[in-house]
């Protein structure tokens, strides 16, 4: 009788995640590949195959186009962590109280408006006739307008500003966590800065780094906004090119492969990061 | 006894017999075809209640599409959209012109509309606003663009922006003495004359700052002095011009591009009755004038530029000449399938270094 009570508790407790699961993740991604195996040979006629996915690998522009988002996202999160882990060490071991809460709550503020409202912000301030392009003239450092806006490197700065607080959370928790007495008995050692932060920092914030990393690079290879707005005339990437299939050329097959294709091959890098880095995924999220 | 049946009878069928007249109207169209005024005017002397998405062609019919023609009651996508859409999707029904005031139309556009919008023998859409898209140009600056191949001149490097869209490709063909809707049944052809916009568009692509997605994008960057001569739509010129006296809409040498945004029926749409009170209540003269002030286009109502301000009609006889009225380019029906080969020639502009 109560084992019975008990296991109805038990399945009740796990009805929201196992719908949850089912509704807004399993069901959509069967109905996703559905659409993908299916190639179109004329108005509502339709034949299974995996055309749509040999699109992909035979068109050189969709491959490259990948690479190239990847690429740049691995390169954002490296900046992204660079930037980030001395800001989370100063926030979780050089400052206690009332500090410690202001500081992380500036790094939340800008969070609280959203990501459209930001990306405009970085475009007011890095156009041609925009607040730096400006304030560099009036100071006398150029003598024309300057461009900041439409290239890569803005896509760059959008990208590391969008994701810095998914990186400086988990390493602020696991750094928290770091006992300070463990650096103490370093220096008390003889250890110098560097061989302290390689030897006792950087391994006990391992699980942080990763954790924070693979989020970061998540975020950034499924950005749509920030690529969008802010890159140029050659800056493609691979989720506009899904909006593009979808939207533009009514073509659901092959932007739904695209769509496969991303979700396999940016877990294929994740997985790649972990072994690595020799971390597990278990390990990562459960300490972070 | 009786009698309090009798009452809530009484009672019931007075609160139902509004409600089964009054629908809400869920409209999905641009931005500036269904403004406020025009909204509360309608709810006031209709009852019905109107619900507005703005939207552009092409997400218009992807939502319709995700849905199988459900979610929306009344749409507007330009006329050359329709019968491909309605051959691969089956999104939109039958217009019933019994339902129409035809009268308040300008017959000419009418019946254009309906041959351009007719699949399967029915007639699929009714003309609204109509307009044109040409070169928007500072005057002061870039004087000498008279033509979408102007804008590949050296004296407009890197001061030129236009959009990586269908409308692009046509008028550079056009400009560049080839004639695509000409082409549109014969798809060979038509793809030799991508291929030829392609090497031009490749060829010009170190003259373009950014390639332009939204209206306010293009304005902001016109107002600013970033970009001196574009490709957009007439009414963006003439708003610029109010502002700025130098950038006015342009219409080119090869002809602007004229367009047409309908009324179409999307096929589950539940508040019929309120579509059609819609359309017969903005086609009024008098409403058609409001929705021309807001939008800046002209619509296909009899009388309708009767109380259009003064200042929007000073712009548009500005732009257009009779000859340049004459030349304008009418989009026919796009063939389905056209934009698959339009898309992959795009997106090789688009990675083309």
């Amino acid at each position: 009788m109560r084992s019975d009570a008990s296991k109805l508790g038990f399945y009740l407790l796990l009805a929201p995640i196992v719908l949850w699961l089912l509704v807004l993740i399993i069901l959509p991604h069967v109905g996703l590949f559905i659409v993908s195996i299916s190639e179109k040979i004329g108005p509502r006629i339709y034949e299974t195959g995996f055309g749509n996915y040999a699109t992909f690998f035979g068109e050189p522009l969709y491959w490259r186009t990948f690479a190239r988002t990847a690429i740049m996202s691995i390169l954002a999160t490296a900046l992204t962590l660079i930037l980030g882990f001395p800001i989370a060490y100063y926030i979780a071991k050089l400052t206690r109280g009332r500090t410690k809460t202001t500081l992380f709550l500036m790094c939340m503020i800008p969070f609280w408006v959203s990501e459209l409202v930001r990306t405009f912000g970085w475009m007011i301030l890095l156009r041609e006739t925009g607040v730096i392009s400006t304030t560099l003239q009036i100071i006398g450092v150029i003598s024309g307008p300057i461009e900041l806006l439409y290239n890569d490197a803005a896509i760059m700065v959008g990208l590391v500003y969008t994701s810095i607080l998914f990186m400086v959370v988990p390493l602020v928790t696991t750094l928290d966590s770091l006992d300070d007495s463990l650096i103490e008995a370093g220096y008390d050692l003889g250890g110098t800065t560097t061989s302290i932060l390689r030897e006792i920092v950087i391994p006990h914030a391992m699980p942080g780094i990763v954790s924070g990393c693979i989020v970061v690079f998540m975020l950034s290879l499924g950005n749509y906004l920030t690529p969008i707005l802010l890159g140029g005339k050659d800056s493609l990437w691979f989720t506009g090119m899904i909006y593009n299939q979808f939207i533009t050329r009514f073509n659901w097959e092959l932007g739904s492969a695209l769509g496969f294709l991303l979700l396999a091959l940016s877990s294929a890098i994740v997985f790649l990061g972990l072994k690595l880095s020799k971390q597990s995924l278990s390990n990562t999220m459960g300490r972070a | 006894m009786k009698t309090t049946i009798a009452t809530s009878l009484i009672v019931v069928t007075t609160l139902t017999a509004p409600i089964a007249h009054a629908e809400t109207l869920r409209l999905l169209t641009w931005g500036g075809y269904a403004p406020e005024e025009v909204i509360a005017k309608f709810e006031a002397e209709t009852g019905h209640t109107v619900e507005v998405t703005t939207s552009n062609n092409e997400e218009m019919i992807a939502k319709l599409r995700a849905t199988n023609g459900g979610g929306f009651d009344l749409a507007q996508p330009s006329q050359d959209r329709i019968t491909s859409a309605q051959e691969e999707f089956g999104i939109y029904k039958p217009i019933d012109m019994s339902r129409v005031h035809s009268e308040l139309f300008i017959p000419s556009m009418l019946e254009a509309t309906a041959a351009n919008t007719t699949f399967e023998g029915e007639v699929y859409g009714l003309p609204h606003v109509w307009g044109t898209s040409g070169l928007v140009v500072n005057t002061a600056e870039a004087g000498a663009v008279q033509d979408y191949v102007d804008l590949c001149d050296a004296s407009v490097a890197g001061k030129v922006s236009y959009r990586l869209k269908r409308p692009t490709l046509i008028g550079f063909a056009y400009s560049m003495g080839l004639d695509p809707f000409a082409a549109y049944n014969d798809t060979g052809k038509y793809q030799d004359i991508l291929n030829q916009v392609e090497a031009k568009l490749t060829e010009c692509k170190p003259n373009v700052k950014a390639y332009w997605g939204g209206g306010d994008e293009i304005k902001n960057l016109l107002r600013s002095g970033e970009v001196v001569a574009s490709m957009a739509w007439d009414t963006g010129g003439w708003q610029l011009n109010a502002d700025n006296p130098d950038i006015t809409f342009v219409a080119p040498k090869s002809g602007a591009l004229g367009w047409i945004d309908t009324f179409v029926l999307p096929a589950r749409g539940r508040a019929d009755d309120a579509a059609y009170d819609w359309i017969n209540f903005v086609m009024r003269p008098d409403i058609a004038a409001m929705i021309t002030n807001t939008a800046g286009n002209f619509t296909a109502a009899v009388d309708g530029d009767a109380g259009v301000s003064a200042d929007l009609k000073a712009r548009y006889q500005g732009s257009f000449d009779q000859t340049a009225i004459d030349n304008i380019k009418w989009y026919p029906p796009v063939p389905a399938g056209l934009e698959a080969l339009e898309g992959a020639t795009l997106d090789r502009i688009n990675a083309a270094n």
